[in-house]
Formats: structure tokens, C-alpha cells, sequence
């Protein structure tokens, strides 16, 4: 090693946390997290304690996405201060609770590492989500993920865009990370998808068992896509949608969209094409939940990230 | 040959033949070793034809379930064809209807109660107060609409269109194995439509326990498209529902034409049981998920080893039953809640006659 490597050296992850039901009909998540209730043994590690937890439980209960607004949503500055009144909606009473539980957001006491687990109806296949291109840590664990998922794919959705960016639940974690698996309808359980997030979580954990044991990570690079625009169905004067994702577009998340492309398809039989310049990757196609936050896929582009190696720190600063 | 027709007015009884095929034997050789030749002409009995009223009116109900977005879309665009062309849009007579708006505007399945239950004579005969479940009173009010179920002023057949989360494909579903008109349109369907495969599900009840809204009508029956996950519209999806939906248009006004369908053997699967997921007897929930091997593979044929669940430690719950049988509605997101992992059905041939419009 060239002994001019920078080496980040970061605090150990001693508290991790493992979210599920943010969204109370993504059913991998809550099936995981309930099971690791019961019996935790397949998530204990050496050197770190990982806390299942049901984030959303009324909607887990309801199999619903929320009771009164999107828990991953509500984690803003504005809603973690707002006064405890009668009247506040669920999610942000609940917002509050977890951010006093696991947080507070931005400070020394909040936990080190939140999984925060998905589903979508799209084909998005494995997919880790990260909010900051800058977290060595977090670019590492998903570098060891990538490998030790080989040859299944994990795909690296970033977000940092600065208007389409939200507050999510793990935002209140040191370094939060998504997992997002699908494709898998609302409210159904698929063994495979299960299964597959199962496996990212274990590998998840023995990064983390294997960073907090002193283990020095080398610089290493990830193929991220990274979050450009949003993009909407064609609506009436009504709010109505007016076409459907185009068959040529449907299920192709992470595939080149050129210029000329299908893109949506009306119902009496029109294809209306991409017009955009470049060449984008769009994720997140047609997912259930996003029809209401006008949206019928997101644009990606492809970037590499870099990371410095990284090694538990010696002495912890608090 | 003789070869005689009758006219019959009414459906139900037996037409007599119309002389469809004559098959000639030939050969055998006597055992004394004389040869003989011995033409048989026989003739082959094979259909009677069928006089059957025409239909005059028919409906297409889509959003019966809120979150069952493909129906709630062909209704969409039914009705701006409609406001496009007038009622020269279709050749027959059609009304299009959202069934619950409520359940639509929330993309829910229901608000109250499944309103696909509420069809049955007991429950479109309760008493309606303040404190009645938004659905029992809905289900009332199209049965007001486009019945009254079992009456003659019943709509001639009612469309309902459904999506589901397994795989079905195209599944038409009907309560009953002896309603010629339904299953002329199922066999239609099936030699016209090649995207996808199509089949035919009955359940063998008597009418007044029928409790989903096609039978409130006089032939109806359900068009169930799959796999689509609740809140989402497919275009591969939306686009075998509305070929559907217009293959049946196109068949009635040909019947109410004067085309004669050529009748035969209609193969369908009829409901036997449902099967739960195994599940924890103290919490209830699920302790095993739908078998890879069994999910996305609606109506293959179980038989006695095959896998069903595997359980998240790992075991495989294999199928103990010694009749083998179909399974479908595998995995269907809604039918968590009502204990159903999927149904089992048996796969039956139905025998329908060929059938022309009576003239007047």
C-alpha cells in the first residue's frame, strides 16, 4: 500500500438499527424485522447491538403505506420541532419518537447505522439508496455488499438532489442507508425478495462486525446512478392520468432511455416518445406509491464514486 | 341423407340435429375368409343448435375493487370514447360504470367491506340504516341500477373487470357451468386472444349465493387480469383487458346478428378449496411464504410432493393430497386477510351447444 493512502479514520458502528414498515405494506421489511423480534440470533454481531424495529406500526397494521402522511417524508427540521399538540398527524408524532428513540438527527448521541427496508413495485431488482456521495463509510459497506451479492446484482441509487432529496426515517442515523428490493406488489410476500434482502442485511452486518474488529478497508470505487429529474404521467385538466408507462419502458429500471424512446402510452393507443438530450437510466418505474407524488419514473445518471480506505478509529471523540 | 331442421323458440330444450359429419368405415375380413367391404355411413350426432334471445343491453363495471387500477382505466376510456363518438361508439348498447368511486379515490380495495361480497340475495336484501357499511349500500344501489339480480329486467350481461397480483393472465370468471351465452364468449376469447393464456374459472353456486356484482345480470361474468400490483396501471395489462372487453362487444352483436357459434368442449377449472399459509397458532402471522417454485405458476398441475411454502427457516411444506389439482390466485395481495395462500381447482371439460340469436 502506497504510504500516501489517506485512511479515514471513523468511529466504530456499536448501534445499528434495522427499520422496517416504514411503509406499512412493504411486506419484507416487516416480515424480517418481526421475525428478528422473536428471535435475533441471525442478526447479533460481535462488537455492535442492531435493534429491529417496527417504524410504522398502525400501517403495518392496516397493511397501508400510511395512516396520515408518509412517515419517510416527515422527517424535516420543521416537523422534528414541532410542538407536541393534540392534533398532530400520526407520522410526525411518530417522526418525533423515533428521532428522540434513535436520533436526535445531527447529533454525537444518534445511532451510527440505520437499514431502513423497502419494497417497491418496480424492477429495480437489489437496490441500496444513499443520500450523500461523501460518506466514505457508507460507499464502503455498499462496495463490500456489491462483492459479496456477486454475481446477483446490487444496483446504487444516490440521492442528493437538492429539491427532489426528502427526510427520510434513517436520515436520523449517523449513516443511513435504504434497501429497496422488487419487483413485489403491495401487501404480498415473495420468498425471493425476501430472501434476497435477508442476504444484503447479513452481508451489511459483517461489514460492520468486520470494520468494528479493526479490519482496514482499501480505497475502492462505486458505480452509482444519481438522481436528475422527475419525471410525471401525462394528466387531463383533472389531475387524471392520460397514459400508462410505455410496454418498451415497463420493467427496464437501470436501461439506457435515448432520445426517440417510448415512454408512455395513452389509453386510446398514442406512444409518446423521450425528448430529452442525453442518454438517461430511469428507476423507480411505475411504482404504486408514487403515482400520487406525480411521478412515473425518476432520471438517473451514471457516476463513480470514490472512497477513501477506511479504518476504525483508535480513540473515540465524543 | 336425411338431414332435418327445426325451428325451436325457447332455450332449454332439445333442438334436433342438424347432420354435421358423416364418417365412412371401411374393411373387415370375415373369418371364413370371404372378404366383404362394408360401407358404414354413421351419422355423427354432434351439436344441437340453440335458440337464445338476443342481448340487448350489456354493462362494463370497472373499480369494483379501488386498487384495481386496469378495469378503473377501460371504464376511463370507455367513457370518453363515448363522449368522442356518441353511442355510435359501440354496436350495441352499453353502459360503463365505477362501480365504487369511493374505493377509487382512495386506491383501495374497499373502504368498509369487500364490496365483490355483497351480491347475494341475503345481503341486497338488508335493511339499509345510517350505520350500513358504505358497500352494502352501493351494492344495492347497481343492483337497483343494473338489476334487480334474478329478474327479467335484469341487464343481459354485466362485464366486471378485475386485476390481480398472481398470475393468472386472462381468467373469465362465472358462478355457474351451464350458461351457454358465458361460455360462448369464454371459448370466443380463447381462440381470439394469443398474448396471453386464457381461462375459464366457474364456482358452481346456485344464483341467489352468488355474491359478486356480475351476477347480477343475466349472463355475466368477471374478466381478471394478472399479475398487476394493486395501484398500478400496466399497459400489457390494460391492453389484454380492453381486447377483452371488445372481443365480448364483437361477439354479442354478431350473436344478436344471426351468427351461428359452432358449439364443443369448453375446458375450466371449478373451485375445490383454498389453502391458508402455515402460520403461528399463538400470533397468527405467517411463519412460511408462497414456494419459488410454485409462485408466477398459476394453474399448473399440484401433485402429491410438490412444494407449496417455504418457511423462513427453511423448510419446504410440501402438497400431501393425493388427487392432484390446479392451483390459482397464488399470492393475491388482498387474499392475505381472508386466510387464502391460493385456491385449488379441478379441471373439467363443459360441453356447450352451437347457439343462434331467435328471431322473432
Amino acid at each position: 500500500m502506497s504510504s500516501r493512502t489517506i485512511i479515514s479514520c471513523l468511529q466504530e458502528a456499536k448501534r445499528v438499527a434495522i427499520f422496517g414498515g416504514t411503509h406499512g405494506n412493504e411486506m419484507s421489511g416487516i416480515t424480517l424485522v418481526n421475525m428478528w423480534i422473536q428471535n435475533s440470533v441471525e442478526i447479533e454481531r460481535d462488537g455492535l447491538v442492531s435493534k429491529p424495529f417496527i417504524s410504522n406500526p398502525r400501517a403495518v397494521e392496516k397493511c397501508t403505506r400510511y395512516i396520515d402522511t408518509d412517515l419517510n417524508r416527515a422527517f424535516t427540521p420543521e416537523n422534528l420541532s414541532a410542538p407536541d399538540v393534540e392534533g398532530l398527524p400520526y407520522e410526525i408524532q411518530r417522526a418525533k419518537e423515533i428521532n428522540r428513540m434513535f436520533g436526535p438527527k445531527g447529533s454525537s448521541d444518534a445511532y451510527d447505522v440505520i437499514f431502513d427496508l423497502h419494497n417497491t413495485t418496480s424492477n429495480m431488482g437489489s437496490t441500496l439508496i444513499l443520500e450523500s456521495s461523501t460518506d466514505f463509510f457508507n460507499l464502503q459497506m455498499v462496495h463490500y455488499i456489491k462483492k459479496a451479492m456477486a454475481p446477483h446484482t446490487c444496483s446504487v441509487l444516490l440521492n442528493e438532489h437538492p429539491q427532489l432529496k426528502y427526510s427520510t426515517t434513517r436520515s436520523v442515523a449517523k449513516h443511513p442507508i435504504g434497501l429497496e428490493v422488487g419487483p413485489q406488489p403491495q401487501g404480498v410476500l415473495r420468498s425471493n425478495v425476501f430472501e434476497s434482502m435477508r442476504t444484503i442485511l447479513k452481508h451489511a452486518l459483517d461489514f460492520l462486525e468486520l470494520f468494528n474488529s479493526g479490519v482496514e478497508f482499501p480505497p475502492c470505487t462505486v458505480d452509482v446512478f444519481r438522481i436528475q429529474e422527475r419525471m410525471d404521467y401525462p394528466r387531463d385538466t383533472n389531475g387524471n392520468i392520460t397514459a400508462m408507462v410505455h410496454p418498451h419502458l415497463q420493467d427496464c429500471d437501470w436501461e439506457p432511455l435515448n432520445r426517440g424512446d417510448p415512454m408512455f402510452l395513452t389509453f386510446d393507443g398514442r406512444t409518446i416518445l423521450y425528448e430529452g438530450a442525453n442518454t438517461v437510466y430511469p428507476t423507480f418505474i411505475n411504482e404504486a406509491a408514487y403515482y400520487e407524488k406525480q411521478q412515473a419514473f425518476v432520471t438517473t445518471c451514471r457516476e463513480i464514486l470514490a472512497a477513501n480506505a477506511i479504518r476504525k478509529a483508535s480513540n473515540v471523540f465524543s | 341423407m336425411p338431414c332435418d331442421t327445426s325451428p325451436y323458440v325457447s332455450k332449454g330444450l332439445l333442438c334436433l340435429v342438424q347432420l354435421h359429419s358423416v364418417r365412412r368405415l371401411e374393411g373387415k375380413q370375415l373369418e371364413d375368409g370371404r372378404k366383404q367391404l362394408y360401407c358404414i355411413f354413421a351419422f355423427k350426432i354432434t351439436m344441437e343448435l340453440v335458440f337464445l334471445p338476443a342481448l340487448a343491453r350489456m354493462a362494463v363495471s370497472g373499480g369494483t375493487h379501488g386498487n384495481e387500477l386496469s378495469g378503473v382505466y377501460v371504464v376511463q376510456e370507455m367513457e370518453r370514447q363515448r363522449k368522442e363518438k356518441g353511442e355510435s361508439a359501440w354496436p350495441i348498447s352499453v353502459t360503463t360504470v365505477l362501480s365504487n368511486p369511493r374505493a377509487v379515490k382512495e386506491c383501495r380495495r374497499y373502504t368498509d367491506t369487500d364490496m365483490n361480497r355483497c351480491f347475494n340475495s341475503a345481503t341486497l336484501s338488508l335493511p339499509i340504516t345510517d350505520s350500513s357499511p358504505y358497500e352494502i349500500r352501493r351494492a344495492q344501489e347497481l343492483n337497483s341500477l343494473l338489476g334487480p339480480k334474478g329478474s327479467t329486467a335484469a341487464i343481459d350481461l354485466i362485464c366486471d373487470l378485475h386485476n390481480t397480483t398472481s398470475k393468472m393472465g386472462l381468467t373469465l370468471i362465472h358462478y355457474t357451468t351451464s350458461d351457454w351465452v358465458t361460455l360462448h364468449i369464454c371459448k370466443y376469447l380463447q381462440t381470439k386472444i394469443t398474448k396471453v393464456p386464457v381461462r375459464v374459472l366457474v364456482l358452481d353456486v346456485p344464483i341467489s349465493d352468488a355474491y359478486s356484482l356480475e351476477s347480477v345480470s343475466k349472463h355475466g361474468f368477471s374478466i381478471e387480469v394478472g399479475p398487476q400490483p394493486n395501484g398500478v396501471v400496466r399497459a400489457d395489462i390494460y391492453i389484454v383487458m380492453k381486447e377483452a372487453v371488445d372481443l365480448t362487444i364483437d361477439w354479442i352483436h354478431k350473436f344478436n346478428s344471426g351468427m351461428v357459434f359452432e358449439g364443443g368442449d369448453v375446458e375450466a377449472f371449478k373451485f375445490i378449496k383454498s389453502v391458508d399459509y402455515p402460520r403461528d397458532p399463538d400470533t397468527q402471522s405467517l411463519t412460511a411464504a408462497i414456494h419459488p417454485q410454485l409462485q408466477d405458476r398459476d394453474f399448473c398441475l399440484l401433485k402429491k410432493g410438490d412444494p407449496l411454502f417455504l418457511s423462513f427457516s427453511g423448510e419446504t411444506v410440501k402438497y400431501e393430497e393425493e388427487e392432484p389439482l390446479h392451483p390459482y390466485f397464488i399470492n393475491e395481495a388482498a387474499y392475505y386477510e381472508k386466510k387464502i395462500a391460493f385456491h385449488l381447482g379441478k379441471k373439467m371439460l363443459l360441453t356447450i351447444p352451437s347457439v343462434q340469436v331467435q328471431k322473432d
